[in-house]
């Protein structure tokens, strides 16, 4: 009982330093603006800032913004869940092609592809179209890779005992290989989620019509700070939310 | 007749080969595609891409945004390595600051820093220090997270053979700690410059006056798409041999593990 005792008041301890160390930021941010002559420029007063937060909620002005950078984050995820899943599926079905392609791809990962936004920019223009194709990009190799992980990396005898018992096709895929790939699968997916959203909201910063990325940088721009750091935290509270959701269906995936 | 089942039985024993001839195919696919189907105020075909190279090493400034960059990179990275290892030991070895800051960390890891980017350039300028400072931001995080597993999965009898042996505390760190850190350092020195190489392009991208940045803007806007893939293909070879060499490093360092 003392062991646990003195574990919990260890917890608590640690709890309250995370606690104190956040409140401790924000205090630090009212008093530097208010009292400290930290321009109003550089940050915004705090206080403020919750108002604009609260502004922006209750007006719903970000429901324009929101919607653009959403659809444009489903249609990218679509189409490279799509496309990776089937290629991966094809390319995992012989040895040989994963030996030819899985190099081939991981080498291609490893290259910062938002280098290429300037010519999707250049052939897609600045539309939802090139946010859409750079983050299909980025997201296309997580997922592809981790479907030929999962799908070829198949403990073999499961394989080969499932045939012998006389399991078809669709048995053996939909018995065998689906359920031993789907969680690799689902890491990849939510991997690619999280690299799709983080290429949109940037490629949207870096040159766009529309979008939450895009306010940020406008009201960058006009000086704005204040509603600026609210626009900041409701996309980070945004990107958290989705990150959290995701995570969870990963997480409720790998239970099946 | 004979050639065409030893040819199989080659390329079967060779996937490397077979990998070639797809990157050729594709670059084949590329130079045909751009040379009589796609508009050529968007997309030029490799081969003219290659043969315009010198030609855009000759553009005023060029060298020199390349040269900023490869800078930019190398400070950014050696920063984020420093400022990492500092903060992931003081987080990751006493274990009470792990349970109170770990989570912290995480936290601020797992948010999207694209979206504060502005607040770089407003803080640091448009110069290179906005740049470094948005690299390291993203360089950190990732080696911060995988010293403190590093030194997490430190097995406790090791340490506490090392106290019987007698060993004070710089020897146990010097002898059992930092041994057993180095694979985990250096798997987050190879994600940490995949960090580095995101932030610093992102940022350079974003707003530059003399860097990479500028140049890529100004070739889209004036559609030459010959000057812009070849700096994109210079800088990705750039990425490419950083990224290699982090890689090397971390195989060369993880030997003695197995």
């Amino acid at each position: 009982m003392a062991g646990t005792g003195k574990r919990d008041a260890g917890w608590a301890v640690s709890r309250g330093v995370q606690v104190g160390f956040l409140v401790g930021l924000l205090v630090l941010w009212y008093v530097s603006t208010n009292y400290w002559g930290v321009s109003h420029l550089l940050l915004p007063e705090p206080v403020q800032v919750y108002w604009h937060f609260v502004d922006i909620i209750k007006t719903g002005e970000f429901l324009d913004d929101l919607n653009v950078t959403l659809s444009e984050l489903a249609i990218a995820f679509t189409g490279s869940c799509t496309l990776g899943v089937t290629l991966g599926y094809l390319i995992s079905r012989s040895p040989y092609a994963i030996r030819v392609f899985e190099p081939l791809f991981a080498g291609m990962y490893s290259v910062p592809i938002i280098l290429f936004l300037p010519l999707y920019v250049l052939i897609f223009g600045l539309g939802p179209l090139s946010k859409i194709a750079i983050g299909g990009t980025i997201s296309f190799f997580p997922i592809i890779l981790s479907t030929i992980a999962g799908f070829g990396y198949v403990e073999r005898t499961y394989i080969v005992s499932a045939r012998s018992m006389g399991a078809s096709d669709y048995q053996l895929f939909r018995y065998v290989l689906l359920p031993a790939a789907l969680p690799v699968i689902l890491t990849g997916m939510r991997m690619g989620f999280t690299v799709a959203l983080l290429s949109i909201i940037g490629s949207e910063t870096l040159a766009s019509l529309a979008g939450l990325g895009h306010r940020i940088v406008h009201l960058a721009e006009g000086m704005d700070m204040a509603r600026m750091f609210a626009y900041i935290a409701f996309v980070i509270a945004i990107a958290a939310f989705l990150n959290t959701v995701v995570s969870s269906l990963e997480a409720r995936g790998r239970r099946r | 007749m004979a050639g065409w089942p030893r040819f199989k039985r080659y390329m079967l024993r060779h996937p490397g080969v077979a990998r070639l001839g797809v990157v050729v195919a594709m670059f084949l696919l590329w130079e045909v595609a751009a040379r009589w189907w796609i508009d050529p105020l968007f997309m030029s075909p490799p081969s003219s891409v290659t043969a315009s190279l010198p030609e855009m090493f000759q553009i005023d400034g060029i060298p020199g945004a390349l040269r900023i960059t490869f800078w930019e990179l190398a400070v950014a990275f050696a920063m984020s390595v420093v400022i990492g290892l500092v903060f992931g030991l003081s987080v990751g070895l006493p274990a009470f600051s792990r349970r109170s800051f770990m989570p912290i960390v995480l936290l601020l890891y797992g948010t999207p820093q694209v979206t504060i980017l502005p607040l770089f350039i407003l803080f640091f300028g448009i110069g290179p220090a906005s740049k470094i400072a948005f690299g390291v931001s993203h360089g950190i995080f990732p080696i911060i997270v995988t010293i403190v597993a590093g030194v997490q999965n430190l097995k406790p009898i090791l340490l506490t053979s090392a106290k019987s042996m007698g060993a004070n505390r710089w020897q146990v760190f010097r002898y059992v700690i930092f041994p057993h850190m180095i694979p985990s350092f250096f798997t987050g020195m190879r994600l940490g410059m995949t960090g580095v190489l995101l932030g610093v392009l992102l940022a350079e991208l974003y707003v530059s006056t003399a860097g990479i940045g500028y140049f890529t803007t100004l070739f889209t806007q004036n559609f030459e798409p010959d000057h812009l893939l070849g700096l994109i293909s210079v800088l990705a070879a750039m990425a490419i041999v950083l990224n290699e060499m982090v890689r090397r490093a971390e195989i060369h360092f993880a030997r003695w593990r197995d």
